[in-house]
């Protein structure tokens, strides 16, 4: 027996004190060159926001435009006005389908989620060219009433209220129904076996589980409208994120244009804080047990159609309706003159759209890919948290990622020319798509990262340590255990950015080099001129790109829908 | 002990060595200073409850965590010390885990393969055979680990890591997530085929019996500390510490008092210790209930408590006259009601274990 020493001097006397602190800490077992690149990916995501932070406060004089007050007072306007309307539509509808039984519910639970897939800027259009002065809405009522019948000015704050509304309201209608259904029956069943009447248990049980997912749906919405400024330009709504633009592309001025976005920057930060603070200290995510809970209520005659058609409308003015218009435009100018439809603008606009989403979905997945890995090596807390860092770009508003990166671009320009290089690299004052993928990389490596992410985290850890002690190097498990393995996710992470990308207008308007356009600036830039049965066309190629993620969505919705008929 | 299954001895190098290994996270010790050494050929098993660093030490030694402090041989080679840390890959170390971790893309023929990547191919292909001919699998080569049934992963994780002939085997609780009548069968299987190899092997478990019944050697570890490191007889037998003696099998502790080479305590006269001939000390016993005899006594003042029926054996809880209770395995025929008075003595011929504060004590303490 070979000998061992037995420690029997090892009585605590107390606990903690009997281990003398080893004077030496040698660091983990990650590995160096891979929790590098994290790192630098984090810093490659962080430099643009912190950029505007360090030039703005670093900037001695203030460069503020005039309008700044009304801008803020537009913006916070803007924001409570679609945070409420996206509350009442979005809360109103999954309330009605989670407690009420109606015609066509099991079909409309989901198809509710369809104005996820248009574009605020290409709603917007629709509504003014059906609700404007000239639009069939408008001429018929002068027709009816006489041209001197009062018509609301439809290009106003209400109407972007109304259009982002729209467009905006499934997410806090996806999110308030996942608490309704997922974590709320088995405390809704235990309300009721206590006694609570059913509205009681609905508002004090259901609601108060609901708000953090309300809440964080509501911070979602405010995110998209902050990073919004080309929908609201059609309705002549001057946001800070507006303003950022006009000073940036109509001024050239940096310095204005530097602490505008700062100020967005700040209203992100206000409504992330504002989120945190509705949610309390109330962090229950926690499923609330298998449960029936709400037993849906059957609305019978009028009221059951009632239900219907808000469902109805509200699905109709988001998505129907809109679509079917630019359907009766597209197919309408097809017929007229068949050679429209290769108009070789719109190939050219078409291949630049794939080609940037492309090489940004690679980079995005590459990049998630990278960091998925790392951390399966055991990078340890620090890599934990820069990749965390990463997947904040998607809170940050386009204005801020896109004057962020001008300014890296800059900073990287004199550098450039101080080393001796004529002109710098030439990049800011032409503008360049290498700025445009830059900020897609930063804004959208968030959904590469949690798609590829939670693929990482179906496979045990044990897997990767497996193959560690069967002498695998770590880019053989890379290549051997890990890609092969997270592929879905790779795949889902690819079309996301894919879909993000073409779709994403603000980024593009702000870094694009004179010449440079896509589908979706063509379609703004037609619409701005009031060009809508030619938009009709590049409108519904988004629209129709848009959709692929809303099935992702739908197959979710469903699955977790517990009053889904068997069969 | 089977003679057969004594593991190899001699002049040759440790399999395994830990020396002076600590490692702490944040504020809290994973392992404290732990010394350990692993023959070749040698099968340690850990045990402990959770949270006493066993997985630590495992993980430590497969690489997967770094130690702050201590150095780790295997097979002669520094693998952490000093400013030496071999990573996983470099350690000639084989892990078998509680869920397999077998890469489900890959067919069980694949699986094996994959850490003898650097051989030729005809000789990996033999190779891959030979340890699937080990573990009686060679006819689901071409399987897919979801094809299997529990032991069989089982059993190709355990070609798997045996395949590139690691220095040591490391398996963390390698059976429990089996069912429970397959479990001795597959245990069985795995020893055999370690015994058969020659391989060096640590299982961590949480399971006393099964560290007793197949370890050479079972290590007990508490709070980051090994209490204990021996045979099983002598971890059962003559344990270290207090805690040793209650984690390992049952035991109750009675206070008693050593004169004159005659250890005494409440039931009467225990056993003499030979040896202690000149002291007058207090200390406790350890008494383990299949050590406990009882005899229905109407004087006695000591009665049954509970009654728990096992099958095989009854255990009966007896109250003494202090308050203090002892467990005592009866026959399957014995039943003594619950009240019945009963009077208390040892088993003749046993060796108690005896302790003085938490530390088992062999030889009379010096006087203070």
């Amino acid at each position: 027996m070979t000998e061992t020493v037995v420690r029997a001097d090892g009585t605590p006397e107390t606990p903690g004190t009997r281990h003398p602190a080893r004077p030496r800490r040698t660091s983990g077992t990650g590995r160096p060159a891979w929790s590098l690149l994290v790192l630098l990916i984090a810093a490659l995501v962080a430099t643009p926001v912190v950029a505007v932070v360090v030039e703005a406060v670093t900037s001695t004089s203030l460069a503020l435009p005039r309008g700044l007050g009304s801008m803020v007072v537009t913006t916070v306007a803007l924001m409570v006005g679609v945070g409420l309307g996206t509350l009442v539509v979005g809360g109103g509808l999954a309330w009605l389908v989670t407690a009420y039984r109606f015609p066509l519910r099991d079909m409309l639970v989901w198809l509710l989620v369809l104005p996820l897939a248009m574009p605020a800027y290409i709603l917007g259009f629709v509504f003014l060219s059906t609700f404007d002065i000239s639009g069939p809405v408008q001429t018929g009522l002068r027709s009816v009433f006489g041209p001197d019948v009062w018509t609301p000015d439809v290009r106003s704050l209400p109407g972007a209220i109304i259009v982002m509304s729209l467009t905006l309201y499934p997410y806090v209608y996806l999110l308030a129904r996942a608490a309704l259904v997922e974590q709320a029956p088995g405390t809704y069943d235990a309300a009721r076996t206590l006694g609570a009447s059913r509205a009681r248990a609905f508002w004090k049980v259901l609601l108060p589980l609901a708000r953090p997912s309300l809440a964080a749906g509501l911070a979602l919405v405010m995110m998209e409208v902050l990073t919004d400024f080309a929908t609201v330009q059609y309705f002549g709504v001057q946001t800070v994120s507006v303003g950022v633009y006009l000073v940036w592309h109509g001024l050239f001025n940096f310095h204005a244009a530097t602490q505008l976005s700062a100020l967005v920057l700040l209203f992100a930060v206000a409504v992330l804080a504002g989120e945190r603070l509705m949610r309390g200290r109330a962090r229950y995510h926690q499923k609330g047990g298998r449960g029936r809970g709400l037993e849906p209520y059957r609305l019978t005659g009028w009221r059951g159609w009632g239900a219907t058609l808000l469902c109805v409308l509200a699905l109709g003015a988001g998505f129907v309706v809109p679509v079917a218009r630019l359907l009766v435009w597209a197919v309408g100018d097809a017929v007229a003159d068949p050679g429209s439809l290769l108009d070789p603008r719109f190939l050219e606009y078409l291949v630049n759209s794939t080609v940037v989403a492309a090489i940004a979905a690679l980079v995005c997945v590459l990049l998630a890919l990278t960091m998925g890995h790392a951390l399966r090596l055991g990078g340890g807390r620090v890599v934990r948290t820069a990749s965390q860092l990463t997947t904040f770009g998607y809170a940050v508003p386009g204005a801020v990622v896109g004057i962020g990166v001008l300014i890296a671009f800059a900073a990287l320009d004199s550098a450039l020319r101080k080393m001796g290089v004529p002109g710098g690299t030439g990049l800011l004052v032409t503008g360049s798509v290498l700025g445009i993928l830059y900020a897609y990389v930063v804004r959208f490596l968030a959904p590469a990262y949690q798609a590829v992410d939670a693929s990482f985290a179906k496979i045990s850890p044990t897997m990767t340590l497996s193959a560690m002690s069967l002498g695998a190097s770590p880019r053989r498990i890379l290549a051997r255990v890990h890609l092969p393995l997270v592929r879905p996710g790779v795949a889902v992470a690819l079309v996301l950015v894919m879909i993000d990308a073409v779709k994403e207008l603000p980024i593009v308007l702000l870094l694009r080099p004179f010449g440079f356009t896509t589908v979706s600036v063509w379609v703004y830039e037609l619409a701005s001129e009031n060009f809508w049965r030619q938009a009709a066309l590049p409108a519904l190629v988004i629209v129709a790109v848009a959709t692929v993620p809303v099935f992702f969505l739908f197959r979710q919705v469903r699955l977790v829908d517990p009053h889904r008929k068997v069969g | 002990m089977n003679p057969a299954l004594t593991p190899v001895t001699g002049a040759t190098t440790p399999a395994l060595v830990l020396d002076d290994v600590t490692k702490t996270y944040g504020g809290t010790v994973a392992a404290s200073s732990l010394d350990l050494t692993a023959a070749p050929g040698e099968l340690v098993t850990l045990i402990g409850p959770s949270g006493c660093g066993k997985s630590t030490t495992l993980r430590l030694v497969a690489g997967l965590e770094r130690p702050d402090a201590g150095t780790i041989r295997i097979a002669g080679d520094v693998v952490a010390g000093g400013r030496t840390w071999q990573p996983p890959e470099r350690r000639r170390v084989g892990l078998v885990f509680q869920d397999h971790a077998l890469f489900p893309h890959l067919t069980v023929a694949q699986n094996v393969a994959f850490g003898l990547d650097k051989m030729p191919r005809r000789e990996r292909t033999a190779r891959v055979g030979e340890v699937l001919e080990l573990v009686r699998l060679g006819h689901l080569a071409s399987r897919y680990p979801h094809e299997l049934s529990g032991g069989e992963q089982q059993r190709v994780a355990l070609a798997r890591a045996l395949a590139p002939r690691p220095a040591v085997v490391l398996l963390d609780e390698p059976f429990s997530s089996l069912d429970e009548n397959l479990r001795a069968q597959v245990r069985a299987d795995t020893v055999a085929v370690l015994r058969e190899t020659g391989t060096t092997a640590m299982l961590v478990t949480h399971d006393q019996t099964e560290a007793l019944s197949i370890g050479d050697r079972v290590v007990v570890m508490r709070d980051g500390v090994i209490e204990q490191a021996d045979t099983p007889e002598k971890v059962f037998e003559a344990p270290a510490t207090r805690f040793v003696a209650s984690f390992m099998g049952d035991a109750d502790f009675l206070p008693a008092h050593v004169r004159d080479a005659l250890l005494t305590c409440e039931i009467g006269v225990v056993s003499t210790v030979p040896g202690w001939a000149n002291c007058d000390v207090d200390v406790d016993v350890v008494l383990r209930p299949h050590e406990v005899a009882l005899t229905l006594d109407p004087e006695s003042k000591a009665h049954v408590v509970a009654v728990e029926y096992h099958g095989a054996f009854v255990l009966h809880t007896v109250q003494l006259a202090s308050g203090r209770t002892l467990r005592s395995w009866q026959p399957h025929g014995v039943r003594h009601p619950v009240g019945t008075a009963v009077a208390v003595s040892v088993v003749p011929g046993i060796t108690p274990t005896l302790l003085v504060g938490d530390e088992a004590v062999t030889q009379p303490p010096p006087p203070r």
